[in-house]
């Protein structure tokens, strides 16, 4: 799109307009009251408008000014990151700390690009052997350890 | 001499056996995580404050403290040896300290920031003690309005000392108030923006917002990029100074310790924007500027001291007024809400304790980091040895289990990956995350003030004006807003920013 020079604002205003505009659609159902009896909409309906007034003025003042590209190198650490933090998130409940570790380790090794196999196991069984030491042990973290089917 | 009598009834607290070993640990660890390439102060705190949740407040308030300075110091280490600032404080001490490794002398850049550290440490630690009692006695004379008007201040004058473009850290801040907003209404009972979700009924862990923003962010956008790093490990040796690089080196801690103790008391002040300015007042007023950015030891020991003297002196409106100055103030009043203890001008009358306690301990802690950091310079050297492909899924698994273990729930996990999604894209879109957890903690204290100004006004708003210091505080941060978008002030602020 070749109206927008300079993205990176151009987006970030775009954003706060999203962030702003759903503040207030939501806050429409909460009291608003008046200045001296404030209902729980007043502030964040204020804030919300605020924010898009921001965002507004961010996204038109960035077809007016040039600005850098946004780089996106690789999506690849984002989505390993992240999916194997959600991977122990849901292992951990009912597999158990020393599970969700093995499993959080081995994802989130394969988000670089210097990934070996061998490695990340031998790296994974010993950082779940320090988590049980140093956290089911020593801190005495009242989680779930081992797999629902074993304790 | 009351000062005096307040300084032993801190050492009184600071100096039990049970504190001592808190103060310890909490450096030890606080460097240990600190000195991880890429973890700055808030992603260590959030990772270790689970960790103190068991603890008495004082020692809890110590521990953590001591994780502060030990974070910032461990910054500094890797700064020096890999040239990979954890935290913005740190981009300064990587540019003489990174040279000065590269010649050989990384031993030599250790001690001077070591000593810069302690020096600045002892100063601001005194600064404290001094000018905290007589603000609290001033503070303790605001209604709402007063408040308001403070942290309004507080919040822009953390925006326009802050780089980057304007507008975004404001938007930033108004983001981060909507999303304190998130939970329960303390007035009506009604449930904002939880979505029908009981988790959310409490709030957003702060926690998360801190650890996904930047601690999941930080480690995602590393790894995106594929350089090698050059690490300087295998020549860290001769770690005294010559008698001629001491008094080299001392004028320059002096007046970094100066710099950093004034502008530590700023909101947004705190260690990195004093970092930056003792680096250009070293570079303004040496003999030869050319030698820095080439290995010149007064441009890692000013600005070490300046850093520290911020560090430590940031406390000053947290304790005294409860309002952070920056994100990692920001992290203690969370900590302090976790222990039930309201930060304000109260906690000095009502506890006294804890805090000269911990003013002591500040101290104590200084002390602490150089008797333990210059002999233990060799473990540190070998963690940073280890490669960042074994060093971040670590990371990530304790930041997941010190998320985890906070309520038991791992819906704090699920919403700490969306806050590190949300980072990732404020990163891109080159938004800083500090102002957004400034606003985050303030949004509460922020919108129950604004209500009960009004209340009592009787909904007139000119009472923000009209009571006189409340009326100074907003002027003051209008004057400021304006000074920032006068475009002759613009461009040298900018240049400051540039020119480190």
């Amino acid at each position: 799109m070749t109206f927008i020079r300079h993205p990176k604002d151009f987006w970030a205003g775009i954003l706060f307009i999203a962030f702003g505009s759903a503040a207030v659609g939501i806050a429409f159902s909460y009291p608003v009251g008046t200045a001296g009896r404030m209902g729980p909409g007043y502030f964040p309906r204020g804030l919300g408008m605020i924010m898009i007034a921001l965002g507004a003025f961010l996204a038109l003042r960035a077809m007016r000014v040039d600005g850098q590209r946004i780089e996106f190198p690789s999506f690849k650490p984002l989505v390993v990151v992240l999916g194997a933090v959600v991977a122990f998130g849901a292992a951990a409940p009912k597999l158990g700390l020393m599970v969700a570790t093995v499993v959080l380790i081995l994802i989130s090794s394969a988000a670089s690009h210097e990934f070996r196999w061998k490695e990340s196991i031998i790296s994974s069984l010993f950082l779940a052997a320090f988590t049980l030491v140093a956290f089911v042990y020593g801190l005495k973290l009242q989680l779930p350890t081992w797999p629902w089917f074993i304790s | 001499m009351e000062l005096l009598a307040n300084l032993g009834t801190g050492f009184a607290v600071a100096l039990t056996f049970q504190n001592l070993l808190y103060c310890f640990g909490g450096v030890v660890l606080g460097t240990l995580i600190g000195v991880l390439p890429g973890i700055g102060p808030v992603p260590t705190i959030a990772m270790l404050l689970p960790i103190t949740y068991a603890l008495p407040p004082v020692s809890a308030l110590i521990m953590l403290a001591g994780i502060y300075y030990g974070a910032q110091y461990g910054g500094s280490t890797t700064a020096i040896l890999v040239n990979l600032p954890g935290e913005s404080s740190s981009v300064v001490t990587c540019l003489d300290g990174y040279q000065m490794a590269r010649q050989g002398r990384a031993g030599k850049a250790l001690a001077t920031a070591a000593l810069a550290s302690f020096i600045a440490g002892t100063f601001a630690t005194l600064v404290v003690a001094a000018f905290a009692p007589p603000l609290a006695e001033v503070a303790l004379k605001f209604g709402p309005a007063e408040y308001f008007s403070l942290m309004v201040l507080g919040l822009i004058a953390a925006v326009v000392l802050a780089s980057g473009s304007l507008i975004k850290a404001i938007g930033m801040i108004v983001l981060g108030l909507l999303l304190g907003i998130v939970g329960t209404d303390v007035n009506s009972g009604l449930q904002r923006y939880s979505f029908g979700i009981a988790e959310l009924s409490d709030g957003i862990g702060f926690v998360s917002v801190a650890m996904g923003l930047f601690g999941f962010a930080e480690i995602i956008v590393n790894l995106e990029r594929t350089d090698k790093r050059e690490v300087f490990t295998d020549k860290v040796s001769g770690l005294m100074l010559k008698w001629s690089e001491f008094k080299e080196a001392l004028p320059a801690i002096l007046r970094g310790t100066g710099v950093g103790s004034a502008l530590g008391i700023l909101p947004g002040g705190g260690a990195m924007l004093s970092a930056f300015a003792s680096y250009t007042i070293e570079k303004k007023i040496a003999k030869d500027p050319s030698r820095f950015g080439k290995g010149a030891i007064e441009g890692v020991a000013g600005p070490e001291a300046a850093n520290n003297a911020g560090a430590q002196t940031s406390f000053i409106p947290l304790l005294t007024l409860g309002i952070p100055p920056n994100a990692v103030m920001a992290l203690m009043v969370g900590a302090m809400t976790i222990h039930s203890i309201q930060p304000g001008p109260q906690v000095m009358t009502s506890n006294p304790q804890l805090f000269w306690g911990l003013i002591v301990s500040m101290w104590i802690g200084n002390v602490m980091l150089v008797i333990l950091n210059l002999p233990m310079i060799g473990i540190w050297v070998k963690l940073l040895q280890v490669p960042y492909r074994l060093l971040y899924p670590a990371i990530l698994l304790f930041c997941c289990i010190g998320v985890y273990s906070i309520n038991n729930n791992v819906f704090d996990v699920f919403i700490t990956a969306l806050f590190g999604v949300l980072g990732w894209l404020f990163v891109k879109l080159e938004c800083e995350p500090a102002p957004l957890l400034l606003g985050f903690i303030l949004g509460p204290m922020m919108e129950e003030n604004l209500r009960r100004a009004l209340l009592l006004s009787r909904g007139d708003p000119t009472v923000f004006v009209t009571r006189p210091i409340s009326g100074v505080m907003l002027g003051m941060a209008a004057i400021l807003l304006l000074i920032v978008v006068a475009p002759s002030m613009r461009k040298k602020r900018d240049e400051a920013f540039l020119e480190t």
